[in-house]
């Protein structure tokens, strides 16, 4: 009997639990229609928008001091952590001795078969051989990090570019995995002792996220050119792939141009003119 | 039925306090990497998943190895494995305890683990993986803890546990199928795009699984009343046998096709595990250990005098058990990400916090391991005595 | 087991429970603060919300705030009242702290009140702490 009524009591426990459970649950739903009404959210007036953005990187115009400025001016403004960086011991006390593999980047330099590693020809060009390429998020039609993660922390815009969500992001590193350029940078540590001066447009990152080029998304929305773009003395073209007016489809009809792992159907968005 | 757990002679006490012991140092081991990031890692760039993934992908092997004893008893009336399903069942609750913690101590926002749900994402694998983790791991609970405690009351387990227990085959072999998809669907990563993927992984965990459950019983003889029976591990020497034949057949497979095809994205990876890659070659040693140690435990198992020798057979079982973790835990996580996409290499080995975090999450599954098989054999020494 | 260990067993898990009350009644309590309003924040007579909304909806608010910027490019907030804010915890002069200019009064003192601990400031930096 005791047995029994043990038994029954948990029981009721168990589904006053579920209700208890659901409360908040049926609260979260109904919260969509409170409050904010009548307010409205809206673009920037100066917004810049396109149906699918796209990038053109001129390599005949790029020089290694044209690269600098561009990586220069993409990890200063975006506060990308450099751990070559000196830490100011005072304010950020007891920080650790830094692992480089662990390193962070959005935009870098490599040479022609790191970049193109499907295109390594046996008697390159010598022009490419001691040339750098400046590799980025390729923003792919198809892209396997955005179908790999599992809380759209990562997406697709309707626009093309593929972003990061810092705040929803778990840092489980499967976009890492699914990437083919290996675009993906993981903050293993605070990334704050190692930015030299921070950008008050742009946050910086808590330790755990993810992150890689944005596109500029936060500079677009303004009515201004990507970082890169503006660093780059012409050699870098943003702008809209579908329309077949913009400036970059006039550079690709006009020029040869390659793309980086383009066999394996994810359409990135960046060619680069050879 | 709890309370079973509780009492206990003083070597199952010093046992239970030598676990939590190591529980304690590897919390202690996370709790800094929670505090100051995933730095304490030996994971970079280029290896963004190491130690802990690559245990959690074995130890999903593991818990997947536990039907190999449900079948047979549920589908064939294999009357021999009546005595053993409860442990393959409680095994595989262990596992998926460990799998799961895992997957916590890998996630760089742990504290934001339940995004997962708040925007499910059916594009995602790991989506998937989570429902068939933690069903399979209910089921488990559900089933194992409803059939024992039918069989401590002398009764017929409630019909409604047959329907469950017939669910938990396929769940058994999703678990390692989708733990499989999330490697081979990766356009970018060579040496895991491959369709045999899932069988491969399925075949070293229906070997890992048996051996260790066969070393198991040797445990459950040696410090309790309950006998689970020597034919029972016979037969389970035997499935582990032809399924580590079975992986042994699928890597050569593989090994033919990247080098007979000659494609370097696919070769490189293979290359880098058995020979070195462009000098780097920190896991060539563990490799042939790890193929040598399954081959060897594969002809122990095979022939029938030497299967059935008491003092071998333990020993063939754990050299396939640590030769699949090998396989599985050091090669097949590293060996997809090196060379990276860019072909650079950069190798990777686990830390010394790393490993002592990755003992403590082991302590913890053999902590819940060790009461529930305490739970099982109790009750079967009761109701055999 | 006796009674008394079970009554004596009793007193203590309540004790413990209700731990948070009467810790607090031992210990001096101040009243809330109020978030002070200056410079900027004070001339101007609107804001996002009205007074009591804020206080109660301002982090739900912000958490769409965040959806709609980060997500789908909005960055303009025309708010009821039809002002309209530049959707930012602390870029321009239109954003939260491009008003509310003194980050302590305004926000840290509720939040440390209450003890919350919002994670905004990991890493979106106050203009004013950057120098």
């Amino acid at each position: 009997m005791m047995e029994k009524s043990r038994r029954r009591f948990l029981k009721v426990a168990g589904i006053a639990a579920i209700g208890l459970g659901a409360a908040p649950a049926m609260n979260f739903a109904a919260l969509d229609s409170h409050g904010s009404a009548s307010a409205v959210k809206t673009k920037h007036p100066d917004v810049l928008v396109a149906k699918r953005w796209g990038m053109v990187i001129d390599t005949e115009k790029l020089n290694d001091k044209i690269l600098k400025q561009i990586t220069n001016a993409c990890h200063i403004h975006h506060n990308v952590p450099d751990f070559n960086h000196e830490v100011d011991k005072e304010k950020f006390p007891k920080t650790r001795p830094v692992n480089h593999k662990q390193e962070i980047k959005w935009l870098w330099k490599e040479k022609f078969h790191y970049a193109f590693p499907d295109k390594e020809d046996e008697f390159l060009n010598e022009k490419f051989q001691n040339m750098s390429f400046p590799v980025l998020c390729n923003h792919c039609k198809n892209a396997p990090c955005v179908q790999a993660c599992p809380t759209q922390a990562t997406f697709s815009r309707e626009d093309g570019i593929v972003l990061m969500d810092f705040h929803r992001c778990i840092g489980c590193r499967f976009c890492m995995a699914a990437c083919p350029y290996g675009a993906r940078s993981f903050n293993y540590r605070n990334p704050a002792p190692f930015i030299g001066k921070i950008d008050p447009d742009f946050p910086i990152r808590s330790k755990g996220v993810v992150e890689k080029c944005n596109l500029c998304a936060e500079r677009l929305a303004k009515g201004e050119q990507p970082h890169c773009v503006e660093a780059s003395e012409g050699a870098i073209v943003v702008g809209d792939l579908e329309d077949p007016a913009s400036e970059i489809r006039k550079l690709l009809r006009e020029n040869y141009s390659i793309r980086r792992k383009q066999s394996l159907g994810t359409e990135p968005s960046v060619y680069y003119i050879v | 039925m709890l309370e079973i757990a509780v009492k206990g002679n003083r070597n199952y006490w010093l046992w239970i306090i030598f676990l939590l012991i190591v529980i304690g140092i590897g919390k202690i081991a996370y709790l800094d990497q929670f505090f100051n990031g995933l730095m304490i890692t030996g994971m970079s760039r280029d290896v963004s998943w190491g130690f802990y993934i690559a245990n959690f992908t074995f130890l999903v092997g593991v818990a997947a190895g536990g039907v190999m004893v449900v079948i047979p008893y549920y589908l064939h009336d294999y009357e021999k494995f009546h005595r053993i399903t409860i442990l393959g069942e409680f095994l595989a609750v262990a596992c998926l305890i460990m799998c799961l913690l895992f997957i916590i101590v890998d996630l760089g926002q742990p504290v934001r683990m339940l995004n997962v749900l708040l925007y499910p994402t059916p594009h995602s694998m790991l989506f998937y993986d989570m429902i068939v983790l933690n069903g399979y791991l209910f089921l488990n609970i559900v089933i194992g803890w409803k059939v024992l405690e039918a069989e401590r009351n002398q009764v017929t387990p409630p019909a409604w546990t047959k329907p469950l227990i017939y669910l938990s085959i396929p769940f058994a072999i999703g678990i390692h199928t989708v733990t499989a998809y999330l490697y081979c669907g990766l356009p970018g990563r060579g040496f895991w795009l491959t369709a045999i993927l899932a069988p491969r992984f399925l075949a070293s965990a229906f070997a890992a699984g048996p051996a260790f459950l066969i070393i198991l019983c040797y445990i459950i003889r040696r410090f309790t009343k309950f006998d689970p029976g020597w034919e029972a591990m016979q037969t389970l020497s035997k499935i582990a046998c032809y399924a580590v034949i079975a992986n042994l057949f699928f890597f050569l497979c593989e090994v033919f096709v990247v080098f007979y095809s000659g494609i370097p994205g696919h070769k490189s990876h293979i290359q880098y595990l058995l020979f070195g890659y462009h000098g780097y070659n920190a896991l060539v040693p563990w490799m042939w250990s790890g193929f040598i140690l399954m081959a060897v435990g594969a002809v122990f198992l095979l022939i029938p005098r030497l299967r059935s020798n008491y003092i071998l057979l333990p020993v063939a079982c754990a050299m396939i058990f640590i030769g699949a973790w090998i396989d599985k835990g050091l090669g097949m996580i590293s060996g997809g990400f090196v060379p990276s996409p860019l072909h650079h290499v950069t190798e990777y080995a686990p830390t010394l916090q790393e490993i002592i975090i990755t003992l403590g999450v082991y302590a913890a599954g053999f902590l819940v391991l060790t009461i529930l098989y305490k739970l099982a054999t109790t009750v079967k020494e009761e109701v055999n005595g | 087991m006796t009674k008394n260990m079970i009554m004596g067993g009793l007193a203590v898990f309540v004790l413990a429970v209700l731990s948070p009350f009467w810790f607090n009644m031992v210990t001096t309590t101040q009243a809330a603060p109020e978030p002070e309003l200056l410079g900027n924040a004070k001339k101007a007579t609107k804001c996002v919300l009205d007074k009591y909304d804020m206080r109660a909806n301002h982090m739900s608010l912000l958490d769409e705030w965040r959806d709609a910027v980060v997500r789908d490019a909005d960055r303009i907030y025309v708010a009821a009242n039809g002002k309209s804010f530049n959707m930012s915890l602390s870029t321009g002069e239109n954003s939260c702290l491009g008003c509310h200019e003194d980050k302590a009064k305004f926000c840290d003192s509720c939040h440390n009140y209450t003890s919350v601990n919002p994670y905004c400031w990991e890493c979106h930096t106050n203009p004013k702490e950057i120098e």
